[in-house]
């Protein structure tokens, strides 16, 4: 790992400072994919800010018909939580099959977001659920926050705060996990809400995180498992890896939305 | 180098250290805590899991500097008054390890699981040991080894009350 410095500040405003400092700053979340990069050698940066002493960012309230959550809450404190169970309990079960318990105990909601990883679980759970992601300039809907593989709508300085998830009617994140990385395969949340079906795909696109607006149109006609057609997406625009080929990641979204639904109707 | 103070297996210490040091590299190089492994490298495997505040970590994957203010315990503070703890004696009785590289990460992970769920099924402790990876055994003694352990704390705790 190159050297960097490192500070951890109590407050947001002295983050935002420390992030507009040096050559290359990055802030430091959870750190389970940004420690093991830096060990790598496949990212420098002049310091890290790291978040974790930073109580505003920590935290779950239910307000009305959303659950907000602060960007520096864990996986393995949202997997736990009561409020969340209670409120969405889709979100628990995503929580609780990211990676393994240590890595739960470590990594952040904010962080995976942010890193927009092709293949993590809550940017699913974020377009799935038709989330706002809340930073220290604006709200951003998940519509437009995933720009990308590895890409999103933040821009140089911007920080996460928090996440609102409005409370769906019903929610079911089903995903096949790879066997070695517990990284999806092909993971699919699928939710019924005020703002109609959202079927949001992750781990098959080769641009990250997509909405199935074939599905989520046979969904909208009929919610039952059986009406879920075949994926609308084409194979060009999905991985194809070691792992699985384009047209096995296609077969799984259906196979894997069907059971989202059969699962959220049973 | 930046100057932190934690406090590991209950004796405080307070020392200089480079900002990218790895909390595994600090109690193994610095420390000499050697007891604690590094295997893949990569947050994967789990043989460096430590606990920092009670809560299992895998100590590739944090950097010193960010255990400053906190408690951080390993495989060597287990042992009290001479005596393994329940979840090392039943590694030992069960035969749960053949070459022991995996043992402190499982250990240290499996006593996170009995302090969060004292009564778990087999089905519950292989799910828990994911991060935990041992080429030997086939996990068979030491998913015996976990449900003797959480047996024998459960008994100390009745014996308590």
């Amino acid at each position: 790992m190159y050297n960097f410095t490192y500070s951890n500040p109590e407050m947001l405003s002295d983050a935002e400072h420390l992030l507009g400092t040096g050559e290359s700053p990055t802030l430091l979340a959870g750190g389970q994919t940004l420690l093991p990069t830096l060990k790598l050698r496949l990212a420098q940066h002049s310091s890290l800010v790291d978040l974790g002493r930073i109580v505003a960012l920590k935290g779950i309230v239910a307000e009305g018909s959303c659950l907000r959550i602060g960007a520096m809450t864990t996986h393995w404190e949202v997997a736990s939580s009561a409020t969340v169970a209670a409120a969405i309990p889709a979100l628990s079960q995503l929580a609780g099959m990211i990676g393994d318990p240590q890595v739960r105990h470590r990594g952040t909601i904010g962080g995976s977001v942010a890193n927009n990883d092709p293949s993590a679980d809550y940017p699913a759970g974020c377009l799935g659920l038709g989330a706002t992601i809340h930073t220290n300039r604006r709200d951003i809907s998940a519509d437009d926050f995933f720009v990308g593989m590895f890409e999103t709508a933040l821009e140089n300085g911007e920080i996460i705060t928090a996440l609102s998830f409005p409370v769906p009617e019903v929610a079911t994140y089903v995903k096949y996990p790879n066997p070695a990385s517990r990284y999806a395969l092909v993971g699919v949340m699928v939710s019924k809400g005020v703002s109609g079906i959202r079927v949001a795909v992750t781990g098959a696109g080769n641009a990250g995180v997509f909405r199935d607006t074939a599905i989520e149109a046979a969904l909208q006609k009929n919610f039952v498992a059986d009406a879920v057609p075949e994926s609308g997406v084409s194979e060009d625009t999905l991985m194809s890896d070691m792992h699985a080929a384009a047209d096995y990641r296609k077969h799984l979204i259906a196979v894997m939305a069907r059971r989202a639904v059969a699962a959220a109707t049973s | 180098m930046r100057r932190i103070t934690m406090t590991v297996n209950g004796r405080e210490i307070t020392c200089e250290v480079e900002e990218r040091l790895l909390l595994v590299q600090f109690l193994r190089e610095t420390l000499k805590l050697t007891g604690t492994h590094v295997g893949c490298d990569t947050s994967q495997c789990g043989v460096c899991v430590v606990h920092v505040d009670g809560q299992s970590i895998k100590s590739c994957s944090m950097l010193a500097v960010q255990a400053d203010g906190r408690s951080v315990t390993t495989i060597e503070g287990l042992m009290k008054d001479g005596e393994m703890h329940p979840m090392q004696a039943a590694f030992h009785d069960q035969h749960g390890l053949q070459c022991g590289f995996c043992t402190p990460g499982m250990v240290m992970s499996a006593i996170d699981l009995l302090q969060k769920n004292p009564d778990p099924t087999e089905q519950e402790i292989r799910e828990w040991l994911e991060g935990n990876l041992c080429r030997c055994t086939g996990y068979h003694n030491i998913v015996k080894a976990v449900r003797q352990a959480a047996t024998a704390i459960s008994r100390q705790g009745e014996a308590r009350t």
